[in-house]
């Protein structure tokens, strides 16, 4: 379980999070959407201790992010920033072996290897494994960052806009790879999401952030209704029911 | 390419590596003015002594420098998150040598290793500086930290060259900021040994520094001790400066050359890349060493004037060719 209870956060003079209190149960998929600005990125960074708490507590699984020790933490929590520009001339083999890095503290043991060949086979990055990270396309090194993160094994994964770059294929086995390790393996994923559709067909549950403030969480069922939309986005758009998938038609 | 196929390639390359460090070695040994042929030593006390006073003690100084100044710089451009920056052009050199001044004025009698010392504090009070203002210019703009490197140092370097004329101590300035090996003999090297145990600690600690450079975000989320990684990291950089600075004087272009060379061929995952830079910049400097005892026999040319010519022809090189094989 992720606490957040009364975090407000002030950068430069103004009023970034606003008295944030949410609670993100263990286990399961939950969106975390909204419009630019909304203070997304910043509520991650708090969470995955990235950024100093100003005010108010975070805990996951119960350890306060801001006294628990980082290596602590790097057993629990992964993150992938929205913009991690990791510019640094790894092979993909080595940098997704750096997931590794909080449980073996550099030494890769035979486990470790078979986790990090498992994570580039299931992001599709075996035949890149030996290229130079510099040299892949932008959506290949986002695709090699996610399956670091993933081979981090950690049961508290934090993603900003981990679809950013992606192509259809690659998006679509990354949120069914989600859904299948919460499922299975009870991890639970928060992940920043711009396209609606995918919180719709993927997340268990949506939080929904504008101007610093949640201003609406629930099952996604229950925020996936036009009303609710349109308050956070600021347009109307329909919701329909297509093949038992509740579906936002948004581009009218 | 298969991993075994890479396996025995990187073999032939380590041992074509050692086999040239061991040549440059043992040819280090037997040139220069003083007769000495290889097959004299045995039958020669005369020779024996010449090599264990005197040359022995230069190569092996020629050896750790080049080692530890090539590692300084690889370190640097870690902590700098730029590949074009080194410890003898941004600053950190000028301060070691502003330092060695300061010692040599306040307590003239100090022996090598309180030099040693002062240098290694001021180095690491101008690197820090340096990194602070670098961490600021915007990381679109790769060229702006090495030239913003160039006038912090020109200044810092002017401040000592100023400072020296006015104390009248400007030939000692004169010896820290042009690296020589010529003086060096058994008794005066060995600080540099200081310097080696340092290249270790970098390879001990080779992973955390490799994320170092995939930033504080990455690194934290691994749960790196990010700050306290960037403090070993200028240690390291100002205590190799200053004891190179402090033993043999500045040595440039080895800090950029090597490491820029190895991350062309090998990237930058240091834990096996560091033992290619180490040897890169002990090579590097040995034959400079030696080009520079033949190049006007009888007489020398110091190692600093020849790898400021040859470094920098390197140096082009890499940066003229640095799209083609990405
Ligand atoms: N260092 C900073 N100084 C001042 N303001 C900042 C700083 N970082 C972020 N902000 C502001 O905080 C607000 C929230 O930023 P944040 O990155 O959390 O938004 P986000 O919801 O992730 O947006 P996006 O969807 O565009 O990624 C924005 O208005 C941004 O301009
Ligand atoms: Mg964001």
């Amino acid at each position: 379980m992720i606490e957040i209870a009364g975090v407000s956060l002030a950068l430069g003079g103004s009023r970034i999070l606003d008295n944030v209190s949410l609670t993100v149960p263990k286990g399961g998929v939950t969106a975390l959407v909204g419009p630019n600005g909304a203070g997304k990125s910043s509520l991650l960074s708090l969470i995955a201790r990235l950024r100093p708490l100003q005010s108010g507590r975070i805990t996951v699984d119960g350890l306060p992010v801001d006294t628990t020790p980082s290596r602590q933490l790097a057993r629990i929590m992964a993150i992938l920033r929205q913009d991690p520009g990791v510019a640094s001339r790894l092979r993909v083999a080595e940098l997704v072996g750096f997931g590794r890095f909080p449980h073996n503290r550099g030494r890769l043991t035979a486990k470790d290897r078979e986790i990090v060949a498992a994570s580039l086979e299931q992001f599709d990055l075996s035949d890149l494994a030996l290229r130079f990270i510099d040299t892949l396309s932008g959506g290949q090194r986002q695709r090699a960052l996610v399956a670091m993160t993933f081979c981090q094994g950690t049961d508290y994964i934090l993603l900003d806009e981990p679809l950013n770059s992606l192509d259809m294929f690659h998006a679509r086995n990354l949120m069914r790879t989600l859904r299948r390790i919460a499922d299975e393996h009870g991890k639970t994923v928060l992940i920043v999401l711009h396209d609606i559709n995918h919180a719709a067909s993927y997340a268990d549950r949506i939080v929904a952030m504008k101007d610093g403030a949640v201003i609406a969480s629930g099952e996604t069922g229950d925020i996936i209704r036009p009303d609710i939309l349109e308050s956070i986005f600021g347009f109307s758009m329909r919701v329909e029911n297509i093949a038992g998938r509740l579906t936002v038609l948004h581009h009218a | 390419m298969t991993a075994g196929s890479l396996g025995s390639q990187n073999f032939a390359y380590q041992a074509i590596g050692a086999a040239t460090l061991l040549a440059l070695f043992v040819a280090s040994l037997f040139v220069g003015v003083g007769e000495l042929a290889i097959g004299s030593l045995a039958s020669d006390p005369e020779a024996l002594r010449l090599i264990m006073i005197s040359r022995l003690p230069r190569t092996l100084a020629a050896l750790l420098a080049g080692s530890a100044l090539a590692i300084a710089g690889l370190v640097m451009q870690t902590l700098a998150r730029n590949r074009f920056v080194e410890p003898s052009t941004a600053g950190t050199a000028q301060s070691a040598a502003l330092g060695i001044l300061v010692v040599t004025l306040v307590w003239p009698d100090a022996s090598l290793g309180w030099k040693a010392a002062g240098a290694a504090v001021t180095a690491l009070a101008g690197t820090s500086v340096f990194l602070m203002l670098a961490h600021r210019l915007p990381p679109t703009q790769p060229f702006l930290v090495p030239l913003f490197g160039l006038v912090y140092g020109g200044v810092i370097g002017a401040v000592a060259i100023f400072a020296a004329w006015h104390l009248d101590l400007l030939q000692y300035l004169e010896v820290w900021m042009t690296g020589e090996f010529s003086g060096i003999l058994r008794g005066r090297y060995e600080l540099l040994w200081v310097a080696g145990a340092l290249v270790v600690l970098a390879w001990w600690t080779a992973d955390r520094l490799t994320m170092l450079s995939l930033g504080r975000d990455v690194s934290i989320g691994l749960g790196l001790n990010y700050a306290g990684m960037l403090r070993l990291g200028l240690v390291i950089v100002s205590a190799i400066t200053a004891l190179a600075v402090v033993v043999v004087g500045t040595i440039p272009f080895v800090g950029l050359v090597a490491p820029n060379i190895v991350s062309r061929f090998a990237g930058e995952n240091l834990r096996h890349t560091l033992p290619w830079v180490a040897g890169g910049g002990a090579a590097l400097v040995l034959a400079c060493d030696i080009i520079g005892r033949l190049i006007r026999f009888p007489y020398e040319v110091p190692v600093g004037t020849i790898l400021g010519v040859v470094g920098a022809v390197l140096f082009l090189f890499l940066l003229l060719g640095r799209n083609r094989n990405g």
